[in-house]
């Protein structure tokens, strides 16, 4: 081999391997998730998988609180949302939310260290609400959390903010001379799993009700108007679920037709609730909460921060791959919240779906 | 001593370059002196120039470049005029087309104004380069057939971007001026439309364009495989036909049973490329004016079928809870 063909030879050899090095190690996992030849698979990869186990470790309860005592209402003052736990539940549930919320910080981020009855930090304001929040998840929203349900840990973990939230970006300026405008979409849309389409899905879908669904339920046109570009919007939160949950989109839809619910897995009703409940949450609980939080904690347009999917799946096709954690701690599971319980829907019973074996095998 | 091949070959013949045949009447000189590019030789002929521009090869090229800069100076724009984040995100940017409520009225310059003239100027030049096209080869004495094929592209471009927005109401229905945005906007049509595979012209402009390379390898296979014999020299063949070209015909009529002829195989290759996008552009057309959703369509039909069900059936939650609370 002459000089011409060895440098010929480690070009190609380095521009393969510069080409390769943007894949993806194998081996690949396809777990099947639908009837064969459908294209309906799940895509793991087993030493990713071991990697996102690690980082959704359920942090160990606390012991059980001894049972009887007095109610913390009649022991301690200004307690509005937990006044009916037993002075022993009352703590470990304070130890817990420290634990998970502010870890560093400990009572004192909540609480004025000389009156824990004050109620002039704002973020004790915060978390009153956040226990109301997370009771109203667990009681009326067991058709997206099913038994497993949340705690502050579930988006929390460890962090005085949940890692993933987000908030309406201010109307860009350019928006308004000769040209630049993008119409919301045409960047790096980390939303959209880095696509090009619009990049903000959670104003119009997780705060504002707007039409999700585009496509016509029948074969030829009878008044259905919704656009190419409405499309595009619905897609972009698509996209963002699909990587909330580190899954494609045949997890929930199936491959041969998006909108039909007949061939739909179940997956998919499941998340059809998760919609309604994250723009709830928004709407009902983090947004009354604006005038409490100082400007520091506010987004650009002077919003506060809200939820959507990424808030709690963080990559997990179920938060912490499905491991029941609210049981522990009955303070957040509404059992001594009776008037939010009986309000609970009698709605179709979704059949919780096992986690793909891929993970099972991994976390074994 | 030396020795020559058709392709990749080591000895390029250099002959005194000149301007070609003298022109009639009506026609513009040819532009620029020929020169000799030896990197050119290794893939085509080594003569680079001159080039025949001609008032309407220059009137297709300001129209085309008018609406390239349209397009490039609102993408950088979007970025406020940063070279480099024109560069990093490049794929990214686009020129949008007018949002749907527009419908066919004029819209502000800056919310698909600038996307109407660019894609105007656009069209225009790809017209006035057909016509180029058509009137060079008219004026060498050849057939038209490479017009007919650009047009055939330009009937897809305008279905897309004119004709379907037209029939649809709204000019927020065409495509964005954009590389990931096109891409993102073809994959939200076909949802939107209830999957486009189910569309039975988009199956056929599927056939076509995987037909097309299955004969253009079938084709350049060949005439490589019998250069050796002259093969490559094919308007010879096609009056005179030698061995090279009888062994090319027997060696399919041996694999397959059937064999194309030295001017057939070329009457297949230009109605498989045509094809594809005059099917292609059928399709589009349907999408949204005559048919709204290709699944349901295709389950009409019989042309999708049922399969069994894996899981519980599950109902639209939607119509579950009239008015209670999810």
């Amino acid at each position: 081999m002459n000089f011409k063909q060895r440098s010929i030879l480690t070009w190609v050899v380095l521009s393969v391997a510069a080409l390769l090095s943007g894949c993806e190690r194998p081996p690949i996992d396809a777990v099947q998730h639908g009837f064969r030849g459908t294209a309906m698979a799940e895509i793991y990869n087993p030493r990713i998988v071991v990697k996102d186990l690690e980082k959704n470790v359920v942090p160990e309860a606390p012991p059980a609180a001894a049972p009887g005592g007095p109610a913390s209402s009649t022991v301690y003052q200004n307690v509005q949302v937990l006044g009916e736990l037993s002075v022993g539940e009352f703590a470990r549930t304070m130890v817990s939310m420290t634990a998970w919320v502010a870890p560093e910080q400990g009572c004192t981020y909540c609480h004025n260290a000389a009156n824990f009855a004050s109620d002039e930090k704002y973020t004790k304001v915060v978390a009153r609400k956040m226990l109301l929040m997370t009771r109203k998840v667990n009681a009326d929203y067991k058709t997206h959390v099913a038994a497993t349900g949340v705690t502050c840990y579930t988006c929390h973990r460890g962090n005085n903010i949940p890692q993933n939230i987000w908030f309406t970006a201010k109307p860009e300026a350019r928006s308004q001379g000769m040209l630049g405008d993008r119409a919301g979409q045409n960047t790096v849309s980390v939303a959209a799993a880095y696509a090009s389409l619009p990049e903000d899905p959670f104003t119009p879908f997780l705060l504002e009700a707007r039409e999700i669904r585009v496509q016509g339920e029948t074969a030829l046109p009878t008044g259905n108007r919704q656009s190419t570009k409405q499309t595009e919007w619905t897609y972009s939160l698509m996209n963002h679920m699909s990587t909330s949950l580190g899954v494609n989109c045949t997890y929930c839809h199936n491959s041969r037709s998006f909108g039909s619910w007949e061939t739909s897995p179940p997956q998919r009703v499941t998340a059809w609730y998760g919609i309604r409940m994250v723009r709830d949450l928004n709407n009902e609980y983090m947004t009354p909460l604006t005038s409490v939080f100082p400007a520091h904690r506010l987004g650009p347009t002077g919003d506060v921060a809200k939820t959507n999917c990424t808030t709690c799946h963080q990559g997990a096709f179920k938060p912490m791959y499905g491991r029941a954690m609210a049981k522990d701690y009955p303070a957040l599971t509404g059992a001594h919240y009776p008037e939010v319980a009986a309000s609970a829907p009698q709605v179709v019973a979704v059949d919780a779906a096992a986690p793909p074996a891929a993970v099972e095998v991994a976390a074994k | 001593m030396f020795e020559y091949q058709n392709l990749f070959t080591t000895v390029q013949p250099v002959g005194p370059v000149d301007h070609g045949v003298e022109l009639g009447h009506g026609n513009s000189p040819r532009t620029g002196e020929p020169l000799i590019v030896h990197l050119f030789g290794r893939i085509g002929n080594a003569q680079l120039g001159p080039i025949y521009l001609g008032g309407l090869g220059i009137a297709s090229i300001m129209c085309g470049m008018l609406a390239f800069n349209i397009i490039g100076f609102n993408m950088l724009a979007q970025v406020n005029w940063d070279p480099i984040q024109f560069v990093r995100q490049l794929f990214w940017l686009a020129l949008e087309p007018p949002a749907p409520q527009n419908g066919l009225h004029f819209p502000p310059m800056n919310q698909g104004g600038w996307w109407m003239f660019a894609g105007a100027l656009l069209t225009t030049s790809l017209f006035l380069w057909f016509a180029r096209t058509y009137r060079r080869a008219r004026e060498l004495g050849m057939g038209t057939h490479v017009a007919w094929a650009f047009l055939a592209a330009i009937w897809l471009f305008l279905v897309l971007g004119f004709i379907r927005p037209l029939l649809m109401g709204s000019w927020g229905e065409a495509v964005p001026f954009g590389i990931f945005p096109h891409l993102d906007w073809t994959a939200a049509f076909s949802i939107r439309y209830g999957n486009l595979f189910y569309n039975p012209f988009h199956m056929l402009s599927i056939v076509f364009l995987y037909g097309s390379a299955l004969l253009f390898a079938m084709h350049g296979g060949t005439i490589l495989a019998v250069s050796r014999f002259g093969g490559e020299r094919e308007i010879e063949q096609i009056t005179d036909r030698g061995t090279a070209s009888e062994r090319a015909g027997l060696f399919w009529r041996w694999t397959m049973g059937f064999n194309a002829t030295m001017e057939s195989i070329h009457r297949w290759a230009w109605w498989f490329a045509v094809l594809t996008p005059l099917t292609g552009g059928i399709g589009i057309l349907l999408t949204g004016t005559v048919v709204d959703n290709w699944y349901l369509w295709a389950v009409k039909h019989h042309v999708a079928p049922m399969y069994p069900a894996v899981w519980t059936p599950v109902v639209d939650p939607a119509l579950l809870i009239q008015g209670a609370k999810p």
